[in-house]
């Protein structure tokens, strides 16, 4: 069994005690441990099930590379499921639950996956499920989505703030180890802005564990010297537990840090993204030991070697009495020596080298350990936890020589450095024959914005393993001296993927890979055998390396096998991609404080709070909320625009257009600027006169509509669709700076610094005349004209233009009148019975005159002919943007569908999206179809259903009834009609 | 998230600062062009895997547009420089050519 030690423990406080449960069962552990120590010491070696076969799983690892022990925390707004026991701290009131499995940790039904192991192999789903093809949809994919997944989706939100933060700096260090604080040290005292950063809750890395002795003193010793000296340097910053997730383009990085997880609810920002641009980045990352690929490696008990050592010396946890060593290396020994040393029993290692020669090993066998060379693990023994081992000869097939008996075998297969964040933006691997391991080629590092290396990889990510070598390398990259650790002599190891080397089928298909996903070495051979020879093909048939730990603790074993597989070499056939985030980032961290009523900026115009206290129904039009209608009383919303279009048709309506996009276009050249903006002439436009202009990209499709009004001699102000403003300004911006730079012309967005009002109805005019202040008469006035002046003592602009088709005046104002304007219009207005009307009316009223609403009947295919707005196309010009490309004959076709109304026979409301079927059927099998619905309402004023639409021959096919499609599956018939639904003469607007 | 220096102002600029406007130098063809120039002026772009021309609007900083030399493939800047360009200028093309001696040119 597993338990807490009596003594030691480096980094555990034992003053401070800390109570937690898991699986609702009440536990205690130290303050300074991580969770998969604390469940070690309360013999909680069996933390979840795999994701496949549901096999029972334990604690492997003690870092990020955990593929086992992860667990749901917290509960409510603070549930988070993957939380990986082995990164995350202890602290007293945790609670968490384990994953995967039905009904219990200790007695799982789905187990059952694994006595059907041999009928699920790799590429299991892709083989099974192709038919019936109606299964996949209503039998395999419900249950395979409810067996899916490991942990449970939080519901609610989350209780936590999350913060966000830039930096800058001249070197960044990612990891705190001796290796990286070394680096931190001599950068510091170079003067340069160093930012440290170190993922776990404690500085100084694997040489303190390892008993390392640098400058004389112990590693422990040196590391306390190192971070005293570094906190008293201003130019550096230093922060633990935070994760670099990524390395991006140009220096960029992002980091995760984990501030108040061990702290929940003190007040303070859950996590911190650092976003940080370095002029260059140190990763001094370590390195992640190899597990070895024997059958029943994955029984519980089975751990690395270096884990097990973490587990003694970091937080006095023995992970059981009595531990067999399963080593290629002389690291592995290092564990031996350590449990020996806590007192605890090491029965045998188990050294896969024909000899064994090193220092270490010796230390061993000088402590009475016996050392076996040339022997391998047969297999593991034991269910829920391990009971035993078989040992036979590494050379052979499996023929056992012995049985020892353990709980516990620590594996050690040799270390891989974290090469991750330098392969992110390029930086290439080299394999090193003799560490049997990649490692970063730095003849072919990432390079940044001037081409020169961005990224420098340190110490043991590097592939210098000792800390001897690593400090040395540190020194020699960064060009000063550094400290030395003393050298302990280490034989090389030996590559070994597969124990015993002539293992058959039936050891190989116990072999496991990937622990999470239940990927074995049978299943990439089975891969391989199937023709998938590509390291990124077998990945996914597989799922090797899929998992949450992404294939940190075995992607190399893995394709070690598939290379053995294949007869090639391993750096033929290469690594997976490495991508961020190194570990996961929560989306909290990403979203930051983008979360509420500050997820996006709200624009606002001046006229908002009117809408809001008058018991608006607002909508988001982009980042403007705009009314969409006022109802009263107990209205429904379709009620109140009914009565907003009544009223507005029988006697005033007041609308704020205020989001209507406005750009002041001036300059001697502006005239020939606009005209070939505009598809038609705007530079003839009298002062004083307004005129409907349309717009198009060069590909000729309709991209924005207006109304332009000419102010001076040489400005002129375009109006556009409230969603076109910025784009807009920002197309004449392109032209003018790219194209036309020549030209002497001014654009100006002055969308904010007015608002605007439009008063519409028949009973326009009086209530303009009540405030008083300037002519607003036929005459002095005219239809499409606006003039400047004064109302109710308030300088504005009246422009006559009309979209709903009544008498309409739309009054802009200086943005700071526009609420008093609304104000004194709504009190002049009154006894005429004004009501505000919202967007919904606006767009109804609008459809019921015919015209076109960019988006609607736009939607980036359509040109202005579609629509019938060949009157508004100049025939005159010889070149506006957009007219090349209406003369492409695809888009001159007369096939192409263009804009008529429909009337539903039965006067329903046709559905929105409808297309218009035609005969026959075409090569998919789908109907065809001659046209589609562009906009469909219920006309209050005609107390019918209206259309507009497109369709194959446009007005050519008036009166014709055609049959649009419903979503139902029936269909609804109507007949063509004119698209002007109401006062087709246009008489009401020019009073 | 790449940094390109606005020519106009002088900003190191972040990329969320910036809003991309792919190739430069492309010439416009308007009426009375024929169908394969308005397809090239439309559709055809280079795409290379290596110098590339493009073009930057500063948006959130200045407004102005302008032109980047950029390799697509290590994201190596040579140089930013005006808009109001018609050619590259001479001193960045031969910096770039130094760089990549294999390099075609601009056009």
């Amino acid at each position: 069994m597993s338990t807490r030690l009596s003594k030691g423990g480096r980094l555990i406080d034992r003053a401070r005690p800390a109570h937690f449960t898991f699986n609702g069962k009440r536990m205690s552990g130290f303050a300074g441990e991580t969770l998969a120590a604390s469940l070690l010491a309360n013999d909680q070696m069996l933390v979840g099930r795999s994701f496949k076969y549901h096999r029972p799983r334990g604690i492997v690892a003690s870092g990020a590379e955990e593929p086992n022990a992860i667990v749901n925390m917290g509960e409510g707004g603070r549930f988070e499921p993957n939380q990986r026991t082995t990164t995350t701290e202890l602290f007293d009131g945790l609670t968490c639950t384990s994953q995967n499995h039905f009904p219990s940790l200790e007695f799982d039904v789905g187990v059952v996956n694994n006595y059907a192991a041999r009928f699920l192999p790799a590429g299991f789903y892709y083989k099974t499920f192709i038919h019936p093809r109606f299964a996949w949809k209503h039998v395999f994919e419900p249950i395979i989505r409810k067996s899916a997944g490991l942990g449970k989706a939080p519901v609610g939100q989350d209780a936590d703030r999350y913060e966000q933060t830039y930096a800058f700096c001249d070197l960044l260090i990612v990891g705190g180890g001796i290796a990286g604080l070394q680096a931190a040290l001599m950068a510091g005292q170079a003067g340069r802005r160093v930012i440290v950063l170190e993922q776990t809750a404690h500085w100084g890395g694997r040489a303190p564990v390892d008993g390392d002795v640098i400058d004389g003193a112990s590693a422990d010793q040196w590391v306390k010297n190192a971070i005293q000296a570094l906190e008293k340097m201003s130019n550096v910053t230093m922060r633990l537990r935070c994760m670099a997730a990524g390395v991006y383009d140009h220096g960029y990085v992002l980091a995760d840090e984990k501030v108040a997880d061990h702290t929940p609810g003190d007040g303070r920002p859950k996590h911190r993204l650092w976003r940080i641009r370095a002029g260059k980045i140190v990763t001094a990352t370590g390195a992640i030991e190899r597990p070895l690929s024997f059958a029943g490696n994955d029984i519980p008990g089975v751990m690395l070697a270096s884990a097990v050592r973490d587990y003694v010396v970091n937080f006095a946890v023995s992970s059981g009495d009595r531990t067999v060593i399963a080593t290629n290396n002389d690291d592995g020994y290092r564990t031996a020596i350590a449990l020996k040393e806590a007192g605890l029993e090491v029965p045998l290692v188990v050294d896969a080298r024909s000899t064994v020669t090193g220092d270490l090993p010796a230390k061993a066998e000088a402590m009475g350990i016996r050392v076996e060379a040339g022997r391998a693990i047969v297999k593991v023994k034991g269910g829920k936890r391990v009971t035993g081992v078989s040992i036979g000869l590494q050379a052979g097939e499996g023929a056992v020589l012995e049985e020892v008996a353990c709980d516990v075998v620590a594996m050690s297969g040799g270390w891989s450095p974290v090469v991750h964040l330098w392969s992110h933006c390029g930086g290439k691997l080299t394999w090193d024959e003799a560490q049997a391991h990649f490692r970063p080629d730095a003849a072919r590092p990432p390079t940044n914005q001037d081409g020169a290396a961005m990224v420098m990889a340190v110490g043991s990510a590097n592939g210098h393993l000792s800390a001897a070598a690593a400090l040395a390398d540190v020194a020699a990259q960064m060009g000063g001296k550094a400290s030395t650790a003393a050298a302990v002599t280490e034989a090389p190891m030996e590559a070994v993927w597969i124990m015993p080397q002539g293992a058959g089928v039936q050891l190989k298909s116990k072999m496991w890979l990937d622990y999470q996903n239940d990927v074995k070495v049978s299943d990439v051979q089975l891969a391989a055998r199937e023709g998938y020879t590509s390291v990124e093909h077998t990945k996914r048939y597989t799922t090797l390396g899929m998992a949450t730990d992404q294939g940190k603790l075995s992607n190399i074993n893995g394709l070690a096998v598939l290379a053995g597989a294949l007869n090639d070499k391993i750096p033929n056939v290469g690594t997976t991609t490495f991508r961020p985030p190194y570990t996961p980032v929560t989306l909290g961290a990403l979203a930051g404080e983008s979360r509420g009523e500050i997820f996006q900026p709200l624009r606002m115009s001046p006229i908002h709070r009117w809408h809001e206290s008058n018991g608006a129904y607002m909508e988001p039009v982009g980042l403007w909320r705009r009314a969409y209608c006022y109802p009263r009383g107990s209205e429904s919303h379709e009620q109140a625009v009914h009565r907003e279009i009544l009223n507005a048709r029988e006697n005033v309506g007041m609308l704020d257009a205020s989001t209507l996009g406005k750009i002041i276009v001036k300059g001697p050249d502006a005239g020939r600027f606009l005209d070939m903006l505009y598809t038609n002439v705007m530079s003839n436009l009298g002062i004083g006169k307004c005129r409907y202009g349309l717009m198009c990209n060069e590909q000729g499709f309709l991209s924005d509509d207006g109304v332009v009004i000419r102010l001076s001699e040489d400005s002129w102000l375009c109006h556009t669709t409230t969603g076109g403003a910025d784009r807009i300004h920002a197309w004449m911006e392109d032209w003018l700076q790219c194209e036309w730079w020549d030209w002497q012309v001014y654009a100006t967005n002055v969308t904010e610094e007015y608002a605007q009002i439009a008063v519409a109805g028949p009973e326009a005019r009086k209530v303009l005349e009540k405030l008083g202040g300037m002519d607003v008469s036929k005459e002095a006035l005219p239809f499409m004209t606006f003039a400047d002046g004064t109302l109710g003592g308030l300088p504005v602009r009246v422009h006559r233009i009309s979209f709903s088709g009544e008498l309409s005046y739309e009054i802009a104002t200086p943005a700071g009148h526009g609420l008093a304007l609304w104000e004194k219009l709504m009190a002049a207005g009154a006894e005429f019975g004004v009501m505000p009307y919202g967007t919904e009316a606006m767009h109804i009223m609008r459809a019921e005159k015919g015209f076109i609403m960019i988006g609607d009947e736009t939607d980036g295919t359509v040109i202005p002919q579609d629509l019938n707005l060949g009157w508004a196309i100049s025939k005159k010009k010889a070149d506006y943007l957009g007219k090349r490309g209406q003369e492409r004959n695809h888009l001159a076709s007369p096939d192409r569908w263009k804009l008529t109304g429909f009337e539903a026979l039965d006067g329903s409301v046709i559905p929105d999206g409808s297309y218009i079927i035609a005969e026959g059927f075409n090569g998919n099998g789908q109907r065809n179809t001659q046209g589609r619905v562009t906009s469909t309402y219920y006309s209050p004023t005609l107390k019918k259903g209206i259309a507009m639409g497109l369709i194959k021959g446009g007005m050519d096919q008036m009166g014709v009834v055609v049959e649009f499609n419903t979503i139902t599956g029936g269909t609804v018939k109507a007949r063509v009609v004119d698209p002007v639904f109401y006062d087709k003469e246009g008489e009401k607007g020019n009073v | 998230m790449l940094i390109l220096e606005c020519p106009y102002c002088g900003v190191k600029a972040e990329e969320t600062e910036l809003s991309p406007g792919y190739e430069a130098h492309l010439k416009r063809y308007g009426p009375g062009s024929t169908p394969e120039e308005f397809e090239a002026y439309m559709f055809a772009r280079k795409n290379p895997k290596g110098v590339h021309f493009e073009r930057w609007r500063h948006a959130y900083g200045c407004g102005k547009w302008f032109l980047a030399a950029r390799c697509t493939a290590t994201l190596e800047v040579f140089g930013t420089y005006p808009a109001q360009s018609s050619a590259p200028p001479a001193d960045l093309q031969a910096k770039i050519k130094a760089k990549r001696p294999n390099w075609e040119g601009y056009k």
